[in-house]
């Protein structure tokens, strides 16, 4: 089945027009800023297939603005994140790729950097609000955000993978769904585990101290 | 997530089923299943579908006293020009199914100006059950509860169709949206008017045939023309639906094949006709001509 719930049929709450070119445009900007984990000072999004088209009458640039400035797809101000950008002082350049080309139709790639470093995400709408971000600083990977998911960028090294399973298993928090990714052998990795259960602060701080690893990002919900 | 295996019906014939062994109505059935399979208590649930009422008053609120400029400038403005036009009381046909034509058409025109809606199933034909729901409540003199429950119900008929068909223009063609969406309505109304569960079904089923075919076809891909008019003509089908269901009016075809039946058309619509804009009204020489406009808009 594809739907579980009956509130996938009454909803979501969110603001208008379309729930795949705004409610998920939204989400993908949203998340970005999350896996940045701070408010960028540069905002460079390219829209691919039927987002490059229609995006300016769906409010798709909107919505992405917003979701990187933390604004939720209900929140009413995402009509106006441009001014609410321009007020931060977050700088944003849109580039439009309208040719066909292999991306998904509702594909968005957004790359977000300020002073410290900068951060690649792509993600795409897949309807109903709901969205799968497909790439993150170059790593493919699949992740829906529907569950607390940790990401876990690392050094490719044996027993980095076992020691951050580890410390989540001490704290009973279950793996509900994990993909490694890497450039090549032993380079850099990115670990996306999603959980079943919310992580503490204390378990972030833990999984931080590993051998290894050198950053990581804590998406919720 | 919620819920690994879903709710306990898969086809209306067993939600019915189930509402007829727990002496339930519909709206009651799914709202209990939702708890038992969510792992959220009865207050949290309630609570979710209740902020939805909500959002969906305020968005009638909005559109019918507010006259709103969608961001194209397609649309906007019909909700209030339909309400001052009741208040002379010129109307034709007064009452139920011209408010609930009237706050479909206000929740159609704050979803096109970004405002804040209800996805039912979709944000492109989130102004057919709010439209119905409330129209109906008010003039019925319904409780706040039963309109919560009334949207359980709409809930429960769309998450059969969203499973066993879809409710993506773009995969079913408009019938798959405001086709959708009327038939969760019709079924909601019946079950405010106190009708059986069979009798929500019917009326499900009869507004659901009624929109079979419907292509999308937006101008500029837009969700604005025809979409806005569709939803609020997508509201009288539901009402009148609902009424010949009441009146013990029964669908041949039943509900469920019904749903396959529009699920089989959307597949043989061709893609030109399933939210793309290459055919239909989005090919007029008026809407080609307002496409070519925005268009011209958006690249200055």
């Amino acid at each position: 089945m594809r739907y579980t719930s009956v509130f996938d049929i009454i909803g979501p709450v969110m603001v208008g027009p379309s729930s795949s070119h705004t409610a998920g445009a939204a989400r993908i900007g949203k998340t970005a800023r999350h896996i940045f984990g701070r408010q960028p000072a540069k905002a460079e999004i390219t829209l691919y297939g039927s987002f490059a088209q229609t995006y300016r009458g769906h409010g798709t640039d909107l919505a992405l603005v917003g979701g990187i400035l933390d604004l939720a797809a209900d929140d009413e101000n995402i009509i106006n994140s441009f001014q609410l950008a321009r007020r931060l002082g977050v700088e944003i350049v849109f580039k439009v790729v309208p040719e066909e080309s292999d991306y998904h139709p509702n594909t968005a790639r957004v790359r977000l950097s300020d002073s410290h470093g900068s951060l690649e995400v792509v993600g795409i709408s897949v309807g109903g609000g709901k969205i799968t971000v497909t790439e993150i600083e170059g790593f493919r990977i699949s992740l829906s955000g529907d569950s607390p998911t940790l990401l876990v960028f690392h050094h490719d090294r044996y027993g980095a993978v076992a020691r951050v399973a580890q410390v989540l298993a001490c704290n009973e928090i279950n793996i509900g769904h994990m993909e490694v990714a890497r450039k090549s052998k032993g380079d850099l990795a990115l670990m996306v585990i999603e959980t079943d259960q919310d992580l503490t602060e204390e378990i972030i701080r833990d999984v931080k101290r590993i051998d290894h690893v050198f950053s990581i990002a804590l998406l919720k919900p | 997530m919620r819920g690994e295996g879903g709710l306990q019906y898969r086809t209306v014939a067993e939600l019915v089923a189930l509402a007829r062994q727990q002496g339930e109505t519909i709206g009651k059935t799914v709202f209990t299943q939702e708890v038992q399979a969510g792992g959220r208590t009865q207050t949290e649930v309630f609570a979710e579908m209740e902020k939805s009422l909500l959002v969906m008053e305020q968005a009638v609120e909005k559109g019918i006293n507010e006259a709103l400029t969608s961001r194209s400038g397609l649309t906007g403005g019909d909700a209030k020009r339909l309400q001052d036009y009741a208040r002379e009381g010129k109307s034709l046909c007064r009452g139920i199914v011209f408010d609930a034509v009237n706050y479909a058409l206000a929740v159609s025109e704050v979803n096109a100006a970004m405002g804040l809606i209800v996805a039912t199933p979709t944000a492109g034909s989130s102004g057919v059950l709010p439209g119905s729901v409330l129209a109906a409540g008010r003039h019925l003199g319904c409780s706040r509860e039963q309109m919560v429950y009334a949207l359980f119900n709409a809930g429960g008929i769309g998450y059969v169709i969203a499973n066993n068909a879809t409710i993506s223009g773009a995969a079913g063609g408009c019938q798959a949206e405001i086709g959708a969406a009327a038939a969760m309505a019709a079924s909601a109304v019946a079950e405010l008017a106190g009708g059986s569960p069979e009798q929500s079904a019917h009326a499900a089923a009869i507004a659901l045939k009624n929109l079979l075919g419907l292509v999308c076809d937006p101008v500029a891909g837009l969700v604005e023309v025809p979409c806005v008019k569709r939803n609020s003509m997508g509201a009288a089908i539901s009402i009148v639906a609902a009424d010949m269901a009441l009146a013990g009016i029964t669908s041949v075809i039943p509900c469920d094949e019904v749903i396959e039946a529009m699920f089989k058309i959307g597949t043989m619509l061709p893609v030109c006709l399933r939210e793309t804009s290459l055919a239909g009204l989005a090919t007029t020489p008026t809407g080609l001509e307002l496409g070519q406009k925005i268009n011209a808009k958006d690249q200055a």
